[in-house]
């Protein structure tokens, strides 16, 4: 196994009954990169990080993580630096359990793989939540005391909480507002540039995607359709759908936006 | 961005505050006090007690109160108040020995049925129907026959009958929340299963639990009661059942005896009914805001004279609206001015909580429950409509002034066919007949770009798409050629090849009707595509309005740089500089 993949999809299908929601897809991450994987709703894309997790169902093909197939592996039954595979969520309302403290909730993944006793974990918590810029007083009040982007960082504390080489987002930022979208995102780099840790970046929204990643594979039906650079998927994409979702995303520019809306008019009618 | 009330006050943590909140509840309080003593004086029975509850008298036989006896004499000359406290325990420990199996086995059924799924579940809704269409009490009667007269045996079959009570409840909650995304954090942390089932489903699920428990606490006093009523506890244990019994026997003698154990059973009962119902009224009501009788009274004047200019359609002026808070009225919006001239698309765009969706909604006169406008006005071609009653408004909506929601599924009832949700506005507001609003909706239909027009007036919403959804409510809103249009949110749902769709209609339905349009969004990209003029707001207020050219090009507001500093178009890709794994694992 070479050392610089972290994760590898190979050929991975899933099926739910007649539904052939993932079909032979492909897909490589190396050790701190962030691959976007951006497509419309029922693209498959989150099944996708479901499969990687081990939380949703792979039908045949396999998943490396660091060289051992991992692929249909219930995240209970994972060994090694592959247990640690974390998930940032998307609603930062329903990812945290209401009933718990936020140092429960830290505290959680740290017992359950036996990393560190109860009480190691605890001291652990307050330098989790200097990671996100959460106050140390944050460990004992309950979720619905945070807004919106506090929680975000609570989730992406709680990812961190086992230092993995590889955490899923799936649509990270896309509850939140402009602004604290913004702030959440360039948490997420300087988590990356100071730990290394790779990120698969799931998102429709392809702004945000093409702001935190270094490669870009689009979905569409099940199926990777175009998976390269980030610069070059998006701003120079080979594949006709990938160039309608481009235009399609207004951009906050009026003159540009008339040009974009002539140029996606012509697509359609010449497609 | 959805009609964003103002934010309950951050409640204090957790257990404490629940169980203070049900002991302010007068009720909750009394029937915790009442049920306090029952299972102290259950508790400290010998204690209470002045004598043991077998000692008889043969002279205070049916004996009048008084003498040692407090409450009198029974039917044996036993003093009923020894036998009533001792009553307490033994009937006590039988609703719990039926309300710990019935619990046990309901609630552990349950959880697993309802987080596992599948076969397991089936068998076990199987077993529950089964035993639920089973008469307990002819049950009990038979299992009393063959096992003997001890009321415990009988309660713990009575648990066994009340099992699936517990069990429905848990499951359906189980399933209510097992695909919370916490539980998928959960799994992903490497959790088992039964971690899972008892830190988190357990944890969340607990007070409608603990409120089928003090129901079912009730039930089987009660149950318990009358099976020994009927002759089958034991006669030398007492119970209040068997109290009853005895002075039922004796009621022509001694009347007033009948009454301590009715009333001890139902006072217990009462308060046990009593107390699920103060925890659930407390559960439910939750973030319930202030009444709005309490309020101030407020009555908008309006401000200024009607606008001359008859260009102009709209002129908001000053408007605040608030909703009833602690501390009087909170305001939501505060004092918002905006104009719309006849044919202009103005964006209205700021964050969640900015009080755009309120400047809009009030607009409508659709502000959600408790929500007025305390001052200022709308004037709406000439007339002023901030506080019009409900049915001079009800001839403008709809008619005058229509409206695009955000959640184009959530709008349509999946209950009627997509076409008698077109035709039925029409007929009340234009007062046309079936078959003229036929035609006129399969029109719009095919104006709106549906392909196949007559399938989709055939067709429920459920066999339409998100999209096609909104083209039809857009259809529903142009359909009587409205003056004012109200979008709110309106492709924040969509994918976005079909936003892009979705603004073009809007785009050539606004150009051709000439209507005028708000358009409230949180995306700037969508500002910019359709709007002519914008207006930022900020915590209730317009920071600022202008041009759709010169607010991109030249903001003024800082709080608009800002939001406009954060759009993540043109952004340089991050470079990858490649690391191996033994870096990353150092």
């Amino acid at each position: 196994m070479s050392d610089d993949v972290i994760v590898q999809c190979i050929d991975v299908n899933t099926k739910f009954g007649a539904h052939h929601v993932l079909k032979n897809v492909n897909l490589t991450v190396r050790p701190g990169e962030t691959v976007g994987l951006v497509g419309e709703s029922g693209s498959g894309k989150t099944t996708l990080g479901r499969a990687i997790l081990g939380i949703g169902p792979v039908s045949s093909g396999r998943i490396l993580f660091e060289g051992n197939d991992i692929a249909g592996v219930a995240p209970r039954d994972r060994k090694g630096n592959a247990a640690s595979i974390q998930a940032v969520f998307q609603d930062p309302y329903t990812s945290l359990n209401p009933s718990m403290t936020i140092e429960d909730i830290l505290v959680e993944p740290i017992v359950a793989r036996r990393q560190a006793s109860l009480e190691e974990a605890r001291a652990r918590v307050r330098t989790l939540l200097d990671q996100v810029n959460l106050p140390s007083d944050a460990a004992y009040r309950y979720p619905r005391e945070f807004s919106g982007g506090q929680r975000q960082r609570v989730a992406i504390a709680r990812a961190l909480a086992l230092s993995p080489h590889l955490i899923v987002c799936d649509e990270p930022v896309s509850a939140l507002d402009l602004s604290t979208q913004q702030r959440v995102l360039d948490l997420f780099v300087e988590i990356q540039d100071r730990t290394g840790v790779a990120y698969l970046f799931v998102s429709h929204d392809l702004s945000v995607v093409r702001h935190i990643s270094h490669r870009v594979a689009v979905m569409r039906g099940g199926e990777i359709v175009e998976f390269g650079g980030c610069d070059q998927v998006t701003a120079d994409p080979r594949h006709d759908y990938t160039k309608r979702l481009l235009l399609a995303a207004p951009v906050a520019d009026p003159v540009r936006q008339a040009d974009r809306r002539a140029a996606l008019r012509a697509l359609n009618t010449g497609a | 961005m959805s009609a964003a009330t103002p934010a309950p006050a951050p409640a204090t943590s957790g257990r404490e505050s629940l169980v203070l909140s049900v002991l302010t509840n007068p009720l909750g309080l009394i029937a915790a006090i009442l049920l306090v003593l029952v299972i102290t004086t259950a508790v400290f029975a010998p204690l209470i007690a002045p004598f043991a509850p077998g000692d008889l008298q043969i002279f205070k036989i049916n004996a009048p109160p008084g003498d040692g006896y407090l409450l009198g004499g029974d039917g044996s000359g036993r003093d009923i108040f020894s036998r009533l406290v001792f009553g307490a325990r033994n009937t006590l420990i039988g609703a719990l020995i039926a309300l710990s199996v019935a619990a046990a086995i309901g609630v552990t059924a349950g959880l697993f049925a309802g987080y596992f799924g599948g076969r397991r579940e089936i068998v076990m809704s199987w077993i529950a129907d089964g035993l639920m269409a089973l008469p307990a009490l002819i049950v009990l009667l038979a299992f009393y026959q063959s096992l003997g007269s001890s009321i415990q045996v009988s309660m713990v079959i009575f648990g066994i009958m009340l099992s699936p009570g517990f069990y429905r409840l848990t499951r359906n909650l189980v399933n209510g929340v097992k695909h919370e995304l916490y539980v998928d954090a959960a799994r992903v942390s490497g959790l088992s299963d039964m971690r899972i089932i008892a830190r988190h489903i357990l944890l969340v699920i607990r007070a409608p639990v603990i409120i089928q428990t003090s129901i079912v606490a009730g039930i089987s006093i009660v149950i318990q009661a009358g099976l020994e009523f009927l002759g089958l506890g034991d006669p030398s244990v007492p119970t209040w059942g068997g109290m009853l019994q005895d002075a039922f026997a004796n009621m022509f003698v001694v009347p007033t005896a009948i009454l301590w154990p009715g009333l001890a059973i139902s006072i217990t009962v009462a308060s046990f009914v009593l107390l699920a119902n103060a925890i659930r009224d407390r559960l439910q009501q939750g973030n319930r805001t202030a009444s709005v009788s309490k309020m101030p009274k407020v009555e908008a004047k309006p401000v200024g004279a009607a606008p001359t200019e008859s260009d102009l359609l709209l002129d908001i002026r000053d408007l605040v609206v608030g909703y009833p808070g602690k501390a009087g009225w909170a305001e939501v919006v505060k004092g918002v001015s905006l104009q719309l001239r006849r044919g202009e698309v103005l964006g209205l765009v700021g964050e969640s909580g900015s009080g755009k969706t309120q400047t809009a909604f009030s607009v409508l006169g659709l502000l959600s429950t408790g929500g007025r406008i305390l001052s200022g006005s709308i004037w709406f071609d000439g007339r002023d409509i901030a506080n019009l009653p409900e049915d001079e408004m009800q001839k403008l909506r709809g008619k005058r002034i229509a409206y695009v929601p955000q959640e184009p599924m959530s709008n349509l009832d999946p209950a009627f066919r997509i076409g008698f949700q077109l035709t039925e506005p029409m007929m009340t507001v234009l007062g046309i007949s079936r078959s003229e609003a036929k035609a006129r909706a399969l029109e719009l239909l095919a104006k709106v770009g549906m392909p196949d027009p007559m399938r989709t007036f055939k067709a429920y919403p459920h066999q339409v798409s998100g999209g096609m959804a909104q083209r039809v409510l857009i259809a529903r809103a142009i359909s009587c050629n409205p003056d004012l249009l109200i979008a709110d949110e309106p492709t924040t749902a969509l994918d976005v090849t079909v936003q892009a769709e979705v603004l073009e209609l809007l785009r050539d339905l606004q150009a051709e009707m000439g209507m005028s349009v708000i358009l409230v969004t949180h995306n700037f990209g969508v500002v910019a595509d359709i709007c002519h003029r914008v207006s930022v707001m900020k915590d209730g207020q317009v920071v600022e309005t202008a041009d759709v050219r010169t607010l991109f090009a030249n903001p003024q507001h800082d709080y608009t740089k800002m939001l406009l500093g954060a759009v993540l178009d043109d952004v340089t890709p991050r470079t990858y500089a490649p690391r191996t794994l033994k870096e990353i694992s150092a």
